[in-house]
Formats: structure tokens, C-alpha cells, sequence
């Protein structure tokens, strides 16, 4: 088992040194360098010297190493349009708001959605079922943006009862909520459906009808048990989603995520802190897949005895 | 062994009228079958083929380009009888633009679906067939690349390569998009190159380009069809996130992102202007999708009821 959670951290470090080196060499692609791209008129002799306090004078292959030098000691970096400002330091302060509100717009969605795939599964084919169907599949072909309008032009335009924009209080977070837990519900719904229907038919589930146990213990006790297992793959890789932000909802209701600064550092063509965002947000993503791999060896003795056999 | 060494007893060969009381039936004629009954799946490829329809035609019926042109006495007009969809903030009829954008959604997510599908196939085909060192090496670099979350990848290579243009844009959502067709494909292969039938195929001693050609490749395709169904809608929401976040397509070329991000900031007072390319997105997005439910439902004789 150790054996196992050593190789795939082996596996994750890999990832990230690609992906790192991918996205760095990526950067560096880019015709002419970062200073001039930022202000044409500079005198030569200034260039020359932004250009040596950046290192970008030195080959390509030395600066690489020396950044991934940078990054092992923890220092992932800083802003070239704001200088002082350090990757750690806009992770710190806008990874906090695009958690709160991703994290109660996720706790929603994933009970929601659950419950009703739970609904739907024990009611195939009649009309609980349908509905949920028909409503998560609105739910993950109808875009973000369109359900944010649609909620602030309903709730905060026709009738004033939440604010359309800004982050000043529990009452700027409902409408963002709302929107966010509509994908993980959809999904979630769907996904727990089709689980609760292949373990409907499992052997054990005779066994526990034949030996007479009440319905509710069945479901509760054999069936939804085994069927969370899978989700709890896409639990963490949802809770990691959450540390990153919502792209789009947190620029349509104008909260100070993590995922509206990466938008306004990719339009502002802050490259260094694209790179960093990047290098994190990818570390957090491959960590949930680690974690989520752990869990599910823990939760399923099946791939624990397949390990050590 | 042939088959005239093997001596009938009993029974009498069929006669010609009852070799002909059973049509042969086709795997395609099959699943057609299976397709038409299932409702609405039909009405959502009826639904799309009306959508392209109007895309393709509206313009012209709409007097493009003229109704292109800016117009600074008819800005954000409602919906009336002349402008079907009213008209936007400089003035041009919303629902020429509303068409040639989705021309340009539409286009995206087809070009984008069809590049993914071929290099996925024959990437996972190629590594299924191979299998082995060279097999696991490939999908060891499939499992790399889709490690990076998609929509950090569509957004860097953006930034990268400074997307301006629908090729640059189909290219960034491209690059590692092709990586669960090829697990698609590799796995579906793998598994019908361990049935009876390849099984039996190889016992007869037949060439084994002839197995890939005749057995492998056409139990592939049915996957590979679905998956492309699915891939479709998934290519026009990154358009719309990509164009929404000022990455995608750039004026004066338009697409239902680019009309929605545009919306956007006026929706309050002219909600129409975002409703009519969301409802596009929406619409298109909901039908390839139950277009693909069908489709698999139909293509897979497993789930025959």
C-alpha cells in the first residue's frame, strides 16, 4: 500500500514537471520579451536593464533551471505588471473568497444532486425520475453566464431582492451561489443515478432482499453506500475545482476570486503570474487525484487486497 | 476443414421461400431502426438540422450585408418587424448577427469535434494495436496530459499564441482535447480484441490486417460516432467561455460567445440582446446532447430491450 501511494506521488511530481516545463517554455515562445511587450518607448539602456533584473537576458535553458530552482524553495514568483506583488501573496488573498463561495455553493450542489439521484434511481422510469433527468440535463447544456443573467435579471433587476454585484455581505453571495451549484447538482444527479442503478442489480442486494431486511436498510445500508464510492473520484476533484474559482461567475458578479484575477492577468498579459497561477492551480488538481486515489483504496477493500496481491 | 466435409442429417435444406421470409437485417438498418423509434432523439436531430438551416439561410433572407452595417439611428432596438431579434449597440440587425455568429459556434464545434476524433482515434488505435511497452508509453503521456486541467490549457495556449483567429482558437482547445477519444478508442479495441470472435478469427489463421480492417476498426466506429456526438457541444461552450472572457473570436467576426459577452454588460436594459445567442448556445448544446443519448442507445445492441 505504501509501495503504491510512492508511486503515485512519483507519478504527480512527474505531472507537474511537465507541466511546469510545458507552460514555461510555452511563455517564452512568445516573439520579443515580456518588457517590450508591456511599453514600446523605453530607452535601450532601461530595456537592457529590466531585462537583467529579470534574467531574461540569460539563455533560455539557464533561466528554466533557475526558475525551477525558484519554485522548489517555495517562491513561485511575481507580478511583472505590479512589481512587489508575489504569486504566494494574490493566492492568499483572493483563494479565500472563491473558497467560501465555491465550497457552500459545492456542500449544496453535491447534496442536492445526490439526493436527487438517489430520488431518481429509486424511482426509475416513473415521473420523479424524468424530472430530475430532464432538469439535470438543462442544467449542465444551459452555460453559466446565461443562468447568472437570467437570475440577476429575475432577482435583482425585476424584482430588487439580492444585489446584482459586488462582494459586501451574506447577501451578494446568493445569487453566485445559486449559480455555481447548478453545474455540481446536475452532475452529481446524473452520476449518482446511473451508480445506484448498477448496484440496483448487484448479487448482494438479492442476498439482503433474501434475507429479509426492510427496504430502507437496503438502501441505506447496501446501496447507497456502495454507490458513493465513485463519487467520491469526482468529490475531490470538484473540491479542488472550488480553490481555483469559477471563471465566469466570479467576474459577472464581480467577487475577488482567485479565477477573476487569473482572467485579469491573462487579459493584462502578466504572463509571470499566469505561470505561477497555473503551476499551482495544476498542483492542487493533481493532488485531489492523489487524495481521491487514496480514499478509494481505503473506502474499497477490492483495490486494497489488489495492491498487496 | 470445409464446410461441404461436414454432412447434414436430418432436416431438409431451407427452401427459397423461407430464406426470404427473413430480410437480412444490417447492423446499420438495425440501429437506424432503433434510432427512429426513439423521439426525441429524432426531434433533436430535426431541431439541429433547422438550426443550421437558419444560420445558413437567415442572413440572406435578412439582406446581409447591409443589415452588417452600423446604423446610429437604430441602436438597441427592441425586437420589432423588422429587425426580428431588434438590434445591437451600434445598431445592426441582432438576428443576421445572432446567424453568422452561430455559423462560426456551430463551425467550431464541428472542426473542433472532427480534429479530436481523428487524432484520438488513431492515437488510441495505434497504441491499442501496438500494445505492449509502446502502449503504455503512449497512454502514460495521454495520462500526463490529462492531469492539466482543460480549461488552464485552452486559456494559456490563448494567451500563447495570442489567439485572434477561429483556426488559432480550434488549435488551443484542440491540443489535448484528442486525449480521452484515444482512451475511448484504445480501451474499446482492447476489448474487442479479446472476444470470441477476433479469437476465432485468429484460430482460422487470417491475416491480421484483415481482422483490424474487417472486425476491429468497424466495432470501433460506433464509439468513435458517439463520442463524436458528444465532443460537439462541448467545443461551443469553450468558444463561448473563450470569446466570453475576451480570448475567442474577435470583432468584426462574431459567434454566439462573442454576442453574449457583448450582451453582457447591457443586459439589464436590453435583455434580448444576451438571450437570443444564449438561447443558441443552449438550444444547440441540448440537442447534440440528446442527439448522442440517442445515438448510443441506438449504435449499442447490449442495451436492446
Amino acid at each position: 500500500m505504501l509501495k503504491y501511494i510512492f508511486k503515485r506521488i512519483a507519478y504527480m511530481a512527474l505531472v507537474m514537471l511537465t507541466v511546469t516545463t510545458i507552460t514555461f517554455f510555452l511563455l517564452h515562445l512568445i516573439p520579443g520579451d515580456p518588457i517590450t511587450a508591456m511599453v514600446q518607448d523605453l530607452p535601450e539602456e532601461t530595456r537592457q536593464n529590466y531585462l537583467a533584473a529579470y534574467g531574461f537576458e540569460q539563455p533560455l535553458g539557464k533561466q528554466y533551471l533557475l526558475y525551477l530552482r525558484q519554485l522548489l524553495t517555495g517562491d513561485l514568483g511575481q507580478s511583472l505588471r505590479y512589481p512587489g506583488r508575489k504569486v504566494a501573496d494574490i493566492v492568499a488573498n483572493y483563494s479565500p473568497v472563491s473558497a467560501l463561495v465555491g465550497g457552500i455553493a459545492l456542500l449544496i450542489g453535491v447534496t442536492l444532486g445526490l439526493a436527487c439521484g438517489v430520488l431518481a434511481a429509486l424511482n426509475r422510469d416513473r415521473w420523479p425520475d424524468r424530472a430530475v433527468m430532464v432538469l439535470a440535463l438543462l442544467g449542465t447544456t444551459i452555460p453559466t453566464f446565461v443562468i447568472a443573467a437570467l437570475l440577476q435579471y429575475a432577482l435583482s433587476v425585476t424584482w430588487p431582492v439580492f444585489p446584482t454585484t459586488g462582494y459586501k455581505g451574506a447577501r451578494y453571495l446568493v445569487l453566485p451561489v445559486v449559480c455555481m451549484c447548478v453545474g455540481p447538482l446536475a452532475t452529481y444527479a446524473r452520476y449518482m443515478r446511473s451508480s445506484m442503478l448498477d448496484v440496483v442489480n448487484a448479487d448482494y442486494i438479492l442476498t439482503a432482499e433474501a434475507k429479509g431486511l426492510s427496504e430502507g436498510r437496503i438502501v441505506m445500508k447496501h446501496m447507497l453506500r456502495n454507490s458513493l464510492l465513485p463519487c467520491v473520484t469526482m468529490l475531490c476533484v470538484s473540491v479542488a475545482g472550488i480553490f481555483a474559482g469559477s471563471f465566469i461567475v466570479e467576474s459577472i458578479f464581480a467577487l475577488p476570486g482567485l479565477g477573476r484575477y487569473f482572467i485579469s492577468a491573462i487579459s493584462d498579459r502578466d504572463y509571470f503570474v499566469v505561470l505561477g497561477l497555473n503551476v499551482v492551480l495544476t498542483g492542487v488538481y493533481v493532488c485531489a487525484i492523489l487524495l481521491s486515489d487514496i480514499l478509494l483504496m481505503l473506502l474499497d477493500p477490492r483495490i486494497r487486497t489488489g495492491v498487496k496481491a | 476443414m470445409r464446410a461441404e466435409d461436414f454432412i447434414i442429417e436430418g432436416g431438409s435444406p431451407a427452401s427459397e421461400q423461407e430464406l426470404l421470409a427473413t430480410k437480412p437485417v444490417t447492423y446499420a438498418r438495425d440501429a437506424w431502426n432503433r434510432f427512429k423509434k426513439n423521439k426525441v432523439a429524432v426531434a433533436a436531430a430535426i431541431l439541429l438540422l433547422c438550426l443550421t438551416l437558419l444560420v445558413i439561410v437567415g442572413p440572406m433572407v435578412s439582406d446581409y450585408p447591409a443589415a452588417e452595417r452600423a446604423n446610429a439611428r437604430a441602436r438597441n432596438l427592441a425586437p420589432n418587424a423588422e429587425h426580428w431579434f431588434g438590434t445591437d449597440s451600434m445598431g445592426r440587425d441582432l438576428f443576421t448577427r445572432v446567424c453568422l455568429g452561430g455559423r462560426a459556434s456551430i463551425l467550431i464545434g464541428l472542426a473542433g469535434a472532427a480534429i479530436v476524433i481523428v487524432l484520438g482515434s488513431f492515437y488510441g488505435g495505434i497504441a491499442a494495436l501496438l500494445g505492449g511497452r509502446a502502449d503504455n508509453l503512449m497512454m502514460r503521456t495521454v495520462d500526463i496530459l490529462s492531469s492539466v486541467p482543460n480549461l488552464l490549457v485552452i486559456l494559456l495556449i490563448s494567451v500563447v499564441i495570442d489567439s485572434k483567429s477561429i483556426a488559432t482558437m480550434i488549435f488551443a482547445m484542440t491540443v489535448t482535447g484528442w486525449c480521452p477519444t484515444a482512451r475511448i478508442v484504445r480501451s474499446q479495441m482492447l476489448r474487442i480484441s479479446q472476444s470470441e470472435y477476433i479469437m476465432a478469427a485468429r484460430l482460422m489463421d487470417i491475416a491480421p490486417i484483415k481482422i483490424v480492417l474487417r472486425h476491429l476498426i468497424p466495432n470501433t466506429m460506433s464509439v468513435i460516432l458517439v463520442d463524436t456526438t458528444f465532443r460537439i457541444p462541448g467545443f461551443i461552450f469553450s468558444e463561448a467561455f473563450l470569446s466570453y472572457v475576451g480570448l475567442g473570436v474577435q470583432p468584426p467576426q462574431t459567434s454566439w460567445g462573442a454576442l453574449a459577452a457583448a450582451a453582457q454588460s447591457m443586459f439589464q436594459f436590453y435583455p434580448w440582446q444576451l438571450l437570443f445567442p444564449a438561447g443558441g448556445i443552449a438550444l444547440t448544446m441540448l440537442a447534440f446532447t440528446l442527439l448522442g443519448d440517442g445515438l448510443r442507445d441506438a449504435l449499442d445492441p447490449r442495451l436492446r430491450r
